[in-house]
């Protein structure tokens, strides 16, 4: 695949995001509806101080119902065991048979450090240096196993080639992680790693570590600065920008009819509210602001949030999406199987295979 | 109505002249020796699909629950990491919820240690687990002190051997008080735990889940583990698998109930175990002798033997004498095991049994090592089970089977009818929860 094909294409998310429900139903209702859809990925938004049950653990439950869509969730780095978080989201990479995802977050609050006993909560730069550096580990315990380290020789009775398993030896600022892995390297190799880059500490993490970024903001402008700087900080880190998809991070009102966008919304955009960027409007004139945005070059595609878990997202894939797929725009299937396959990102080299040359 | 009314028996409970309904799971095979990954039936150890036959295989057998251990560092031997073995596993409550996508009343139970986690997200995780699967969650608290795991967390080291368990204890009482913070009517209320080990208060993000709280499983034979159980656990995962050992473990723990409160009838003993079976007596016997030379490859011999002697072995033949040598203490050699015992005495009573039968290495690994627990007929094996039951060496089984995934195929299929027609097992779900399956009340929520 091509970088250049991969940038153009659009890429569609969705957050099934809803208000405290611990029954599994509704999730696995409106993740199928996503797959319809054909919707690269949806997310599950999480933190330990908003009710609600465990994200990771949520899309876990859809693996098995759902079949091609990504399922990503958010899982702080802050409180939690950087080795338990790679081996949970490698694990539902294996359980989704490579459709993983991690939205990566830091948990800044003084309530949430009371919930662990800490003193105080640390400083957002502090968490978001941190991130990375969980980000950092994670990638490298995934790798800890090589491909191939699985060999069953029964002739010299070894399980494993110990010389495809490789200590990471990590010391970061405020932990340290010896590994291997307790699990094999997951099918995508690298599950894919999402940041929401809006703040500027986020957004030093999503340039080096991200393979999706979220731009919180109603203004094309600024979500094209954004965009532009991205690619430059992560060119800058020696990676290919072309590697990192950059998705316009909106909350969709689709209202209760099909009426035009409101007025004071400069001809259906979103604008900014104290929640965040807000489009509200029909499903067609989404859809025209997603191919505006796009084509423009401004993001590589969206993230949306519906405001009405229900009602919204179901207008989002039966009206905009299925708009866009008529025009040509959007996928109608999945062509591949993993999530990686659907943002055409590549399946990482293995930093510690000495085999497979530079990277 | 006049007369008294004849007495209904409890569910689980026996009628007169019925044995004992046991209780039985699924154990997922581990990464020790009893697993043989070199078996041509022997399937994928990650793969989801592996888990998903042996759950849907347990809940076609009407088990209680499936189980699943953990790792958090993996072994090491010599200084380096251990090959002859499976090696890896996916992480346990992951995989438990999709488990719960698959299966409808099969109880979901993790290993999960509470050395290297906190209260407050532990708590949260099997919460949410006994939520999404209707009331199926366990969890199988262990503790562990030993630095070499530490070094993948960061807590790091140690903890003394004591200190585990209180602050086990510790931990579990304040997942309890999580648990239970909310009002019965769902509305969220302020929990605040302050002890030795942990200092916490907030909000809890989810309401009591459909069995108050997840069943707690303690795994572990010493006297600190036992009292931990007594005073804490719903069931005990144990080692004790012969009638004698089995029968004194099972009436000391039980004696222990009395002092924190609780009736022998509210913790269930389960013996971990494993079961070869044949059309005869002697073709079980046969086939459990070749499991138990696939188990010991004539490296996992010289290795067993290392882990003994303390010494690097590689230079003698496995299907040569023991060494002359005399064993050297040195823990160093093995990391990331459970010890057992005292090493030297252990190659005394070796190199005896080599040398009175004349015995290869890798034949006296394999003959001194754990056998089988039971070896039969289905109809015999049916019947020790049962005997165990009646007897009071265990309240049901925790079944191990040595091949991934089809290693319980043939039990359920075999032994699971006959065990029904004696009466000792269900003939179907009686209720939702594993709570239910295994007879025990809901825990009372503390004000």
């Amino acid at each position: 695949m091509t970088s250049s094909h991969g940038r153009r294409r659009l890429h569609l998310a969705a957050a099934l995001d809803r208000r405290s429900d611990h029954d599994a139903g509704a999730y696995v209702a409106a993740a199928r509806l996503a797959e319809r859809g054909a919707l690269d990925f949806v997310t599950l938004h999480d933190g330990f101080a908003r009710p609600g049950p465990d994200a990771l653990a949520v899309l876990s439950r859809l693996a098995p119902l759902t079949r091609r869509v990504g399922l990503v969730p958010t899982v702080t780095t802050t409180h939690t065991e950087p080795f338990h978080v790679q081996a949970a989201v490698a694990t539902l990479d294996w359980v989704s048979r490579g459709r993983a995802g991690w939205r990566i977050d830091v948990s800044t609050t003084e309530g949430e450090a009371r919930l662990f006993g800490r003193r105080d909560a640390a400083p957002a730069e502090a968490l978001w240096q941190e991130a990375g550096e969980v980000a950092d580990v994670a990638a490298r315990l995934w790798d800890s196993w090589e491909d191939d380290a699985e060999i069953r020789d029964a002739a010299t009775g070894r399980f494993i080639d110990r010389d495809k398993l490789h200590h990471v030896d990590f010391t970061g600022s405020a932990f340290s992680v010896k590994g291997p892995s307790i699990v094999p390297r997951p099918p995508q190799g690298h599950p894919v790693r999402v940041v929401e880059a809006t703040g500027r500490a986020a957004r030093a993490v999503a340039a080096r570590y991200a393979d999706v970024a979220l731009v919180r903001t109603a203004l094309p402008a600024r979500a094209a600065a954004a965009r532009a700087e991205l690619r430059a900080a992560a060119a800058a880190h020696g990676r290919d920008p072309d590697g990192l998809r950059v998705l316009a991070a909106l909350d969709v009102d689709l209202g209760d009819g099909e009426y035009a966008a409101d007025p004071g919304h400069g001809g259906g955009g979103p604008r900014t509210t104290p929640h965040g960027p807000l489009y509200r409007g029909g499903p067609v004139d989404l859809a025209e602001l997603i191919v505006s945005w796009h084509r423009d070059g401004t993001v590589d595609g969206f993230h949306l949030t519906p405001v009405d878990p229900h009602r919204d997202l179901e207008r989002l894939v039966n009206g905009t999406v299925s708009l866009l797929q008529h025009r040509g725009l959007f996928r109608t299937f999945y062509p591949g199987s993993t999530l990686r396959d659907h943002l055409g990102l590549a399946r990482p080299a293995n930093q510690y295979a000495v085999t497979q040359g530079a990277s | 109505m006049t007369g008294p009314k004849p007495p209904q028996p409890k569910p689980g409970q026996p009628e007169p002249g019925r044995p004992k309904r046991m209780h039985l799971a699924a154990h997922f095979p581990g990464v020790n020796n009893t697993t043989v990954w070199a078996d041509p039936r022997s399937g994928s150890q990650i793969d989801f699909a592996s888990f998903e036959h042996l759950a849907r295989t347990a809940e076609r057998g009407l088990f209680d629950f499936f189980f699943l251990a953990e790792g958090l560092r993996l072994r090491e031997h010599k200084g380096r990491l251990h090959d002859l073995d499976v090696v890896g596993r996916p992480e346990s409550l992951t995989v438990l919820h999709a488990l719960a996508a698959v299966t409808g009343r099969l109880g979901l139970a993790a290993t999960v240690n509470a050395t290297f986690n906190e209260p407050y997200e532990l708590a949260r995780r099997f919460a949410t687990l006994d939520h999404l699967s209707g009331g199926r969650a366990a969890w199988n608290v262990v503790t562990s002190s030993d630095a070499f795991t530490g070094e993948n967390f960061r807590r790091g080291g140690y903890l003394d051997r004591a200190d585990r368990y209180t602050r086990a204890a510790e931990f579990v009482a304040a997942a309890r008080t999580l648990w239970d913070s909310w009002d019965p009517d769902g509305t969220p209320r302020p929990f605040a735990h302050h002890g030795r080990h942990f200092d916490i208060a907030g909000e809890f993000t989810l309401p009591r889940s459909p069995q108050g709280h997840p069943v707690v499983i303690q795994a572990g034979d010493s006297d600190e583990g036992r009292e931990f159980a007594a005073s804490s656990a719903d069931v005990i995962f144990t080692r004790h698998g012969t009638l004698e050992a089995g029968r004194a473990f099972y009436a000391d723990v039980k004696r222990r109930l009395a002092t924190y409160g609780r009736s022998p009838d509210d913790l269930r003993i389960m013996p971990g175990v494993t079961v070869v079976l044949g059309d005869t007596s002697a073709e079980a016997r046969e086939r459990a002798e070749e499991i138990r030379w696939q188990q010991v490859s004539p490296q996992t011999a010289l290795l067993t033997l290392e882990q003994i002697w303390g010494v690097d072995l590689s230079g003698y033949d496995p299907d040569g004498p023991l060494p002359e040598v005399d064993p050297v203490a040195d823990p160093q050699l093995s990391q990331g095991r459970t010890r057992h015992g005292d090493s030297r005495a252990t190659a005394e009573k070796w190199r005896a049994l080599a040398q009175e039968r004349g015995l290869s290495i890798r034949q006296t690994v394999i003959e001194a090592s754990a056998r089988q627990s039971f070896v039969g007929t289905p109809g015999e094996v049916a019947a020790e089970l049962t005997e165990f039951v009646r007897r009071g060496a265990a309240d049901g089984f925790i079944l191990v089977p040595h091949l991934t995934p089809g290693g319980l195929d043939e039990f359920v299929d075999r032994v699971v009818p006959l065990l029904q027609e004696r009466g000792a097992f269900r003939t179907a779900y009686e209720g939702d929860t594993l709570r239910s399956h295994l007879g025990l009340a809901e825990p009372v929520r503390k004000a």
